[in-house]
């Protein structure tokens, strides 16, 4: 049986199970923590740094970090949600990401969390970054402007013997998603579409799906991310 | 000594140039030209991108008509997999068709109530800070609210088909994203007046009867004012009929004699040629049989009532009739008619709106139909301004390899240019002083063609145009900027 532990964040008394991450303990209890790379049901890596949150004073992950008893928690001051939206800034500068044309637009993490923390002009230099888009694979399109190095493909999309089908290639500045040809040989369709769902940005594609959803039945067209948790608390 | 005038920028035109007139030593003017000084760069930053893309971001390049190039944009890829240009669901192609005549119904309303009204209302030669469209407001509140709202609704239409007003997502290749849902529906059909369908057809008739009234008291100017004859080119529906979605090409001369004889749009590069000219950055379009110098052509409401042989819709059709009995059934000529046959356009877009909301095809489910893929598509629209090309090709890899636009506006260009040419002749060569109202003159002609500057260069850019005079070595004498 779960052990229940308590726990404080932003000075608010929350019940979560020992060994929960705090993400998801946060999100039992209705809070909203901001995450990219983090994928629930799978090991956390703590990669894109957004859910960072204090813990004793000290910033760490909310993703990879468990709750224990006792433990206190901030997560929504303002120096933690300027942080988190540097973070953001961060990733659109050193990215391409042209959201008027981008068929992720309204289904869109990065982009949501830009609305939810009204993201205007970003305080760092665009890098205008040379990036390629590669289409050779018959079911999947990698647009690597957009790719913001989260590795949720790596970890979530694997082949019937667990092995991952999508890798890094190249190093430093340079690296890059690379598909391994091998193991997306006998890719389905289904699988194929699950790689680009994976993908929190429009990184990933699926060939010929672009646009699908009208405008105003996205995932984010009416609420800003993080509402359906909130919501929840407001029931 | 000579001069050369500059009017830059051109004023309530979309999009950003300039005019030059050269006059000699006794101010007769001995050259003109319409200046497109833009950046252009659509064309080729869209290849490399997935073609689905197309639609969503070529039309990125216009926020007056944005629809035309996502719908031409969509029909080019159509063709590309497999659906062919009639090959859709009727669900597609008449929510497709909703988008189209919102837009035509909105743009040309803009038109004429914000950009023409105040040279109808004030007069050409009225003061500069009165030819606009707040004092239009403010002396003609009534028909300035009618302008803004039948605008709302030809937009509200866009949102409806689209998802949104401007730069939707609606058309993708094969068909549609969305129906039209009953509650989206009412809204037109049943909507609280003003705005609904039925209120909006009465409106556009009372325009139309304000520029019958105009032109009744103003005959002389209407009927000559940069008229020259032309050939006239422009999408027609199989059996001759007005189609602004589809159909084939068809040409006439200035006497109604067929040049170009209802071609398939797929082989447009066989008919049609585009000259470059080192003073401008808008290409000049040409019929390829009759050459570079005799083939240019007009497009827009003009050229379309001149090529189809009847219009599809009762009220219209009536309006057609007055005004093809005008010039007794031969093509007109007369550039400021551009403003009558954009009105009766109007109209005509009411009527087909009012049956389409009727019709359940809207409501249906079957939105998407694909077939064998190929590598090329070209796709055809009659955009507000005139006739728009989207030819597309794409690699084994769906990206898209080449892209060629030919845009409403480029097609016009010659015309323009032969337009300021003749209002200058006949109201600037010649004169002692140069007057402000002479050189709105030229700009009210440029005007008619309601150009889309922005578009016609597929620009990233500014917008507004300017007129300069200077004199035979080139020295700059005066500048008329907005």
């Amino acid at each position: 049986m779960n052990q229940l532990i308590e726990f404080r964040l932003d000075g608010v008394v929350c019940m979560g199970q020992k060994g929960q991450y705090i993400v998801d303990a946060a999100s039992d209890n209705n809070i909203y923590i901001p995450t990219l790379c983090n994928i629930p049901g799978i090991k956390p890596r703590g990669a894109c740094r957004i859910c960072s949150v204090r813990v004793n004073g000290k910033l760490m992950t909310a993703c990879t970090t468990p709750v224990s008893e006792g433990m206190d928690i901030e997560s929504k001051s303002a120096d933690i949600e300027d942080l988190r939206k540097a973070i953001i800034e961060l990733l659109f500068t050193e990215g391409n990401h042209f959201c008027p044309a981008c068929e992720r637009s309204g289904n869109c993490e990065l982009q949501a969390l830009a609305y939810r923390y009204q993201m205007l002009v970003p305080r760092f230099k665009f890098q205008f970054s040379k990036r390629t888009v590669e289409a050779s694979h018959p079911k999947l399109i990698k647009d690597h402007d957009r790719c913001i190095l989260c590795k949720r493909c790596i970890r979530a999309i694997k082949d019937e013997k667990g092995r991952s089908i999508f890798a890094f290639g190249k190093r430093g500045h340079q690296v890059e998603i690379n598909i391994d040809t091998k193991l997306s040989k006998n890719m389905t369709d289904e699988q194929a579409l699950e790689a680009a769902e994976i993908c929190p940005v429009g990184a990933i594609l699926k060939k010929e799906q672009g646009f699908k959803d009208p405008i105003g039945q996205r995932k984010y067209d009416n609420e800003p991310i993080g509402s359906d948790i909130e919501n929840l608390a407001l029931q | 000594m000579g001069q050369k005038l500059t009017i830059e920028p051109v004023t309530r035109v979309e999009g950003h140039g300039k005019v030059t007139i050269h006059l000699d030593d006794d101010n007769n003017v001995v050259q003109t030209r319409l200046h497109i000084v833009e950046f252009r760069g659509f064309e080729r930053f869209i290849q490399g991108r997935p073609y689905w893309e197309a639609p969503v971001l070529v039309q990125r390049l216009c926020g007056i008509c944005p629809v035309s190039h996502h719908l031409a944009a969509a029909k080019a890829l159509d063709v590309i997999v497999g659906t062919g240009s009639e090959g859709l669901t009727p669900t597609g192609e008449k929510m497709r068709r909703l988008m189209h005549y919102g837009q035509m119904f909105q743009s040309h309303a803009l038109h004429f109530f914000h950009l023409v009204s105040p040279d109808l209302l004030f007069g050409i030669n009225a003061r500069p800070e009165k030819r606009n469209v707040i004092e239009v407001a403010k002396e003609f509140k009534e028909l300035a609210v009618q302008g803004v709202m039948m605008r709302k609704f030809g937009q509200e239409i866009i949102r409806a088909t689209a998802g949104k007003k401007i730069h939707g997502t609606g058309a993708i290749p094969g068909g549609i994203n969305k129906n039209l849902s009953i509650e989206e529906r009412d809204f037109f059909v049943k909507g609280k007046d003003p705005l609904n369908i039925d209120k909006m057809i009465e409106w556009s008739q009372d325009a139309l009867n304000l520029f019958k009234g105009y032109h009744k008291e103003n005959r002389e100017l209407v009927d000559t004012f940069a008229a020259f004859p032309s050939h006239h080119l422009s999408i027609v529906r199989k059996d001759g009929a007005l189609d602004f979605y589809h159909g084939v090409l068809r040409a006439v001369d200035a006497k109604g004699d067929k040049i170009l004889h209802d071609v398939d749009y797929q082989n447009y590069l066989d008919y049609i040629g585009e000259e470059v000219k080192n003073w401008s950055y808008m290409k000049f379009p040409f019929l390829k049989n009759l050459g570079t110098k005799n083939g240019w052509y007009r497009v827009g409401p003009l050229a379309r009532l001149n090529t189809c042989d009847f219009i599809p819709s009762p009220l219209a059709q009536k309006e057609f009739e007055e005004f093809k009995a005008y010039t007794n059934g031969k093509p007109n000529n007369m550039s400021m008619h551009m403003h009558w046959a954009r009105l009766i356009e109007t109209l005509h877009a009411a009527e087909v709106m009012r049956d389409l909301l009727n019709d359940t095809d809207l409501q249906g489910r079957d939105l998407v139909t694909k077939g064998k893929k190929i590598s090329e598509g070209v796709g055809v629209i009659e955009a507000p301004r005139g006739t728009l090309f989207h030819h597309y090709r794409i690699d084994k890899n769906d990206l898209i390899s080449m892209c060629n636009l030919i845009v409403s506006t480029t097609n016009n260009n010659e015309p323009m240019n032969r337009a300021v040419r003749h209002v200058a002749d006949a109201m600037i060569s010649g004169q002692k002083s140069i007057k402000e109202g002479m050189l709105n003159a030229v700009e009210v002609a440029i005007r008619a063609y309601d150009p889309c500057l922005s578009c016609a260069t597929h620009a990233l850019g500014k917008m507004p145009l300017e007129i300069s005079l200077y004199d035979k070595n080139e020295n700059l004498l005066d500048l008329k900027t907005n």
